[in-house]
Parts: C-alpha cells; structure tokens; sequence
C-alpha cells in the first residue's frame, strides 16, 4: 500500500475517473505552480471499483476549479486548511469555458482565426451541452460518465 | 447598440414590430424616402451573393441613404490576411450600419464584439441567413394574415437548408404550427431539428416522401432545391428527383390559397409553368425582402419616422 501524507493547506480532488488525473493536472496548470502535487491513479475504490486521486499543496485561491466542473462534475473537491478537511466543494458545469477546447467545426471562423478565444457555452444543463460560441457547433465531451 | 446575428434574437413582440413597420413601408414608400439620408451602409461580402447584396443595397438606397462595400474577400483586406476584427474597427469609421456575409460560421459575431456601429449578419457559412428567415415570415404574415394556425410544407433539402432550419426555430414560437417535412430519405431532417426542436417542443409533424401526398392539407409550400451531389449513387437521385420538381399538375392537388414559397435561386425544383399560378408567391418573396431590411436598417439605427 503507498502512503502519501495529508497536506496542510490545499486539496484533494477524488473520486477522479481512473485515468484522468493527468489531464486534470494539465488543465488546472497545475504545472505552471511551484508546489506539491500528487497524482494518485488507480487507487482502489468502493464506489469507482478504480479511481484517479490529485493532492496539491498550496493556497486555497490559487486554484480555479470551474474548469473541473466541465470536465467531470463528479469529482469531489476537498479544502483542506490547517491539516483539515476545511470545506467540501460541490462542483458545478460552468456556463463558460474558455480556451479549454477547441471547436472541431472546419467551418467555424476560429478554423481560420487563431488569435480568438476559443469560447463554449452551455446550452443545455441537463444534457450537458456545451456549444462553439461562433458557430454553434456541439463539443462532445469524451469524458462523460 | 444592437446587431442582428440569428433571426431568434428578436423577441415574438419585437418582430411584430419589425414586420408592421415593414408593411408600413410597403403601403407607404414616399414617407421612408429620405429616412437615411447621410447615412452609409457597408456591405462586407466575403463571398459574393448577388441576390442578397442587391437587396440590401436597394433596401438602403430606397431610404435615401448610401452604400459603399466589397463583395467578395478578393477584392478585401481579407485577402492580405487582416482580421475579421481589423476590417470591422475600419469600417466602423467608414459607415454607420454594416451587412456582412463571411463563408466562416460565426465571422460576423467576432465583428459585432468589435464594432461601434449595429453588424447585421448576411449569411454565415451554413450557420445562420437571419433576413432570409424575416423575408420568409414578412412574406407569410403579408400574404396570409397571420404566423400561427399554420400547415407549413417544407420540402426538399430538409438536412442542409439553413434556411428551413432557420423557418423552423422562428415559427415554432407561433400556436397552431404544424409541418409536413417532404424529403428523400437522404435528405430527411436533421436530429438535432427534429428531436431537440421538434419533439422538445411538442410541434405536430409529419415525414413524407412524396411531395403529392402532402399537397392537399398544406397553407404553406415552401420549396427547396434538392442536390445531385447530396445523394449517394446516381440511381437514387433519378428516382427520386421527380418527387421534389413542383409542377402544374401537382398545384392543381393544393389549397386554393396555398402559397408556394422558395428562397431562391430556383434551378428545375418549379417549373417554370407555375409562375403564372397566382398561389406561386416566390418572386414577391423577393419584394418582401426588400422591405424588410428597409424596416432592420431603421430599426437598428435607431430612427424612427413619423
């Protein structure tokens, strides 16, 4: 069994599909921070039977965990402070995200303009729709459960 | 400062506006005269459209303003690489109401987030054509007396027709709506239109293959062209393209004042034997849409006349 120890001040993101951590650490630029982070895969799991933990030191607002609500809404977020579970945040599909994914649309004026933002937004919650917001284009997310 | 990207942008009320100024316009050209005088509209066409060019360059010209543009990206900025963005800021100093038309699927929403005068998007790739759906609804609300309490056939095309699409989004907003979707199997309505528009919305509709069985029931034809090149094998295109060719013999199935609607161009999918039929409203469709981009440019500008 590998130990790692608890963290003073930071989170701890579980519940995360197995496999996914890496993308995650990317996509909270986890590796632009000059702070400790471990990635945990194929952690045992009651609920996932295999799931993927990230553990990151460092000042609660440093992070902006919208970006984990498009990617899995499921993940748990734990704030830890002063060596506790400080708070748990319920993650929720942000109505905007930017520059995160790319519209795949050939047609679309971002294909030929390179300097816009690369924006899609949420057109519908309960089927977790996101759309370009140029041309309209459904993003399929890969990743959903 | 408003632009006009997709033909929903418009409340059900704010359209009711938009076409009463435009019948207003109508009865009344002598009042609209000089409405623009000393404005300019630029028309930024990235791809040339004649028909919808002209029609807003006439739409201006009959309100007493002037027009200036380009009308195709050759004979742009475009074609020395500046931005869609760069080209919008310049004519901002140039104009005071822009029509762009763009190949790219959203290129005209980039101008209006950097534009300081109203950008009313031309047609978009196969994205959005925001004036052919309120010339669609002008010429069915001047010609029928109302938008709601309809049997609307639409029929050919009905998979890559922005324009069918677009009729679809707008009329569902009306009660008593009803479609007969008349295509080929090949071209038959896309999902996302008939679950997610459609059934999402409880609108009664019908799927037919042939145009025959769908004539007699129908207040509304609205005609598309069906494609060569859509179909998969040459067999298939010829079987079935008889279907979709609107004939002399075919008006004679339909209501007495049914209407036959088409975007245009028209290649073979009417025959040019229906012209005379007084049911056959497709060139005054073309009117209608003159008048109501005279109604938008005003609208947007923000003049009224009294």
């Amino acid at each position: 069994m590998l130990n790692i120890s608890g963290i003073h001040e930071g989170f701890v993101l579980d519940h995360i599909k197995a496999g996914m951590s890496l993308q995650i650490y990317h996509d909270l630029k986890l590796d632009e921070l000059d702070c400790t982070v471990a990635i945990i895969k194929n952690a045992r799991s009651n609920k996932m039977g295999k799931k993927d933990i990230v553990k990151v030191e460092c000042p609660v607002e440093a992070l902006d965990l919208d970006i984990l609500g498009f990617i899995d809404h499921n993940i748990t977020v734990n704030v830890i402070k002063d060596d506790k579970i400080f708070e748990k945040k319920e993650l929720h599909l942000p109505k905007q995200v930017k520059n995160v994914i790319t519209c795949k649309n050939p047609r679309c004026i971002t294909s030929i303009e390179q300097e816009l933002d690369q924006i899609f937004v949420l057109t519908d919650e309960e089927k977790e729709i996101y759309r370009c917001k140029y041309c309209e284009e459904k993003y399929r997310n890969p990743n959903k459960r | 400062m408003r632009h006009l990207m997709s033909p929903l942008d418009f409340s059900v009320d704010e359209l009711d506006k938009l076409l009463d100024l435009a019948n207003d316009i109508e009865k009344n050209p002598g009042k609209y005269a000089h409405a623009c005088e000393g404005k300019k509209l630029a028309t930024c066409f990235y791809e040339p459209s004649t028909r919808t060019r002209l029609s807003f360059e006439a739409a201006m010209l009959n309100l007493g303003g002037s027009v200036l543009g380009f009308s195709s990206a050759d004979s742009s900025s475009a074609a020395k690489g500046e931005s869609v963005s760069d080209t919008i800021r310049i004519i901002s100093c140039y104009a005071d109401i822009c029509a762009m038309r763009h190949p790219k699927e959203g290129a005209p929403l980039v101008a209006s987030q950097k534009s300081l005068i109203p950008v009313i998007n031309a047609g978009d790739g196969g994205h959005q054509h925001p004036t052919q759906t309120l010339t669609d609804l002008l010429t069915i609300r001047s010609l029928k007396g109302r938008l709601g309490d309809l049997t609307i056939g639409l029929c050919g095309d009905l998979k890559f027709g922005r324009t069918v699409h677009s009729l679809i989004n707008a009329l569902i907003r009306y009660p008593g709506i009803r479609f007969v979707l008349i295509s080929p199997e090949e071209l038959k309505i896309p999902s996302y239109i008939r679950e997610d528009v459609l059934v999402a919305n409880g609108i009664p509709f019908t799927e037919v293959e042939r145009l025959e069985d769908a004539m007699p029931e129908l207040d509304i034809l609205y005609m598309t062209r069906v494609q060569k090149e859509r179909f998969f094998n040459e067999e298939d295109y010829v079987r079935l393209k008889n279907y979709y060719i609107l004939t002399k013999a075919k008006m004679e199935l339909a209501k007495e004042d049914m209407l036959v609607l088409h975007p245009l161009p028209r290649v073979n999918e009417i025959s040019v034997e229906v012209d005379d039929d007084p049911r056959a409203a497709y060139f005054r469709q073309a009117q209608y849409g003159v008048y109501v981009r005279m109604a938008l440019i005003l609208t947007l500008l923000g003049i009224e006349v009294n």
